[in-house]
């Protein structure tokens, strides 16, 4: 292959790019997923009767 | 009107604005914005000697001269838009692209009427993208002679595979 | 004008119904897996395609195949901020909440394909032209798309006050929106050393069938992947506001002091 280190380096950052932005957001999600949980549950068991609209999905 | 209607043509009238504003200004700097002069360009109104430009356009096929002093190569080469031509002279490698009939960047000095001292060569890529074989089938086929300009309109090509071309290039009598 | 209070009206009832930020969260979680898997599945495709079977290009040689990366790059940098300007418009018009947060999140996204965008370019014109950079028209209007993204990125999280932020954010998206069809036409309206599209509306494209192909698929696989990342971001930053609004509400804030 002709000019192999400018298509390496190409597919490289664009690998590395990928990879860190879907990783970044799959963790986040996972994240806040469990942190939202974790509050809507303690928050529901505090005021049972009379949970906020926002706080039940 | 509602509070949003008023939004919302607030909007539209500031980008239409915006836009005409920045065309304006696009348009009289038009001049500036512009990558490179033509050869014809140069040869009309020479710019002084001292100030440097950037003349665009085909090497012509045929005039290429290269030599070497010491280790570095120094070429000489014509420049034409197909109105006036401009004789390059350059010391240092040419990019990988550049062959006659291709399009060129040369940065330097022009000495007129027809001379120019470049400092720096860019070769200028077009918008064809083609299998090696498929150039070779158009070229033994004698569609197309890549020194002498562009290649023909894309669809007598484009849906040509590597195959058919390699084919082509076995069955068609060697041409030159 | 008679028709346009109701067109802004429906137009707001419908962003409210289809978009509010609690049935987006419900809708993202059921797109998501949709956008995820076709966009690897086309990538792969498209860039195993381009690099390993698609014929190398006659003058250029094999650094043709940094175009299947450099291309769709380009043409997310330019849509990209097209979808930031349309959130500035459903923000400044309809103060669409998710609009706002999905400003915030395709941002720092953009930014980073159009730096993909420019370091592709310079890898291929080094070899090519000759040259990593010059400054004509269409590599200097992109460089200005990069910037324009990261003063976005700024100042949407310039302000204590997140609401102006979001304002001041979608005035500069709007703004910055006029630099797109420069960066489009740059390359017919003044002579520039990029080469013109070669896939263009009115003519037959001049790029072989055989390199088409995994062009297309990696276009279509990598912006994919794009909406998925801004998708995932985006219900992110509706759970995450939601954690801040339950995080301050008077019951749980008497708790915590």
């Amino acid at each position: 292959m002709t000019h192999l280190p400018y298509i390496l380096a190409s597919y490289g950052l664009a690998t590395a790019m990928a990879l860190t932005l879907s990783i970044g957001a799959a963790l986040r999600l996972r994240r806040d997923r469990a942190r939202l949980d974790a509050l809507e549950r303690t928050s529901a068991k505090r005021t049972a009767p009379s949970a906020q609209a926002g706080a039940t999905p | 009107m509602t509070r949003k209607t008023r939004r919302l043509w607030l909007v539209i009238a500031c980008v239409a604005c915006l836009g005409t504003a920045a065309g304006l200004i696009l348009r009289a700097f038009s001049s500036d914005i512009v990558f490179f002069v033509t050869p014809s360009q140069v040869v009309a109104a020479p710019p002084p000697k001292d100030r440097t430009v950037k003349l665009g356009g085909m090497v012509v096929a045929g005039s290429v001269k290269r030599e070497k002093r010491g280790e570095t190569p120094i070429s000489t080469f014509d420049v034409t838009d197909g109105q006036a031509s401009v004789t390059v002279h350059y010391e240092g490698i040419l990019p990988d692209l550049f062959r006659e009939g291709q399009s060129v960047v040369a940065i330097g000095t022009a000495t007129p009427p027809h001379d120019f001292a470049a400092a720096e060569v860019l070769a200028k890529h077009d918008e064809t993208y083609m299998p090696k074989e498929v150039a070779e089938a158009l070229k033994k086929a004698g569609k197309w002679d890549p020194r002498f300009g562009p290649p023909p309109s894309a669809t007598s090509w484009n849906q040509m595979t590597v195959q058919d071309a390699r084919k082509d290039i076995s069955a068609a009598p060697a041409t030159n | 004008m008679n028709a346009t209070p109701t067109f802004t009206a429906r137009a707001g009832g419908f962003f409210h119904r289809y978009a509010n930020p609690g049935r987006f969260l419900k809708l993202g979680a059921r797109l998501q897996p949709w956008l995820t898997w076709p966009a690897v599945v086309l990538t792969l495709v498209g860039l195993g395609w381009g690099l390993f079977f698609s014929p190398a290009d006659w003058q250029q040689g094999d650094s043709v195949r940094i175009m299947y990366i450099h291309v769709p790059a380009a043409m997310l940098a330019s849509g990209g901020y097209a979808g930031l300007a349309l959130c500035g418009v459903l923000s400044l018009v309809w103060r669409h909440p998710l609009a706002d947060l999905a400003a915030v999140e395709i941002g720092p996204v953009g930014a980073c394909i159009t730096a993909l965008c420019l370091a592709t370019g310079s890898l291929w014109g080094k070899p090519m032209w000759g040259t990593w950079w010059v400054w004509d028209a269409r590599l200097t209007s992109v460089l200005v798309l990069f910037f324009l993204y990261l003063g976005h990125i700024a100042l949407i999280r310039a302000f204590d006050d997140p609401q102006r932020g979001y304002r001041a954010a979608a005035i500069l998206a709007l703004a910055g929106a006029v630099d797109l069809p420069i960066i489009k036409f740059s390359v017919q309206w003044w002579n520039t050393l990029h080469q013109p599209d070669s896939i263009t509306l009115t003519g037959a494209p001049t790029m072989s069938s055989s390199m088409l192909w995994p062009l297309g698929l990696s276009t279509l696989g990598i912006s994919l992947g794009f909406a998925a990342i801004v998708v995932a971001r985006t219900r992110a930053a509706v759970m995450e506001s939601r954690i801040r609004a339950l995080l301050s509400s008077p019951r749980r804030k008497g708790g915590a002091a």
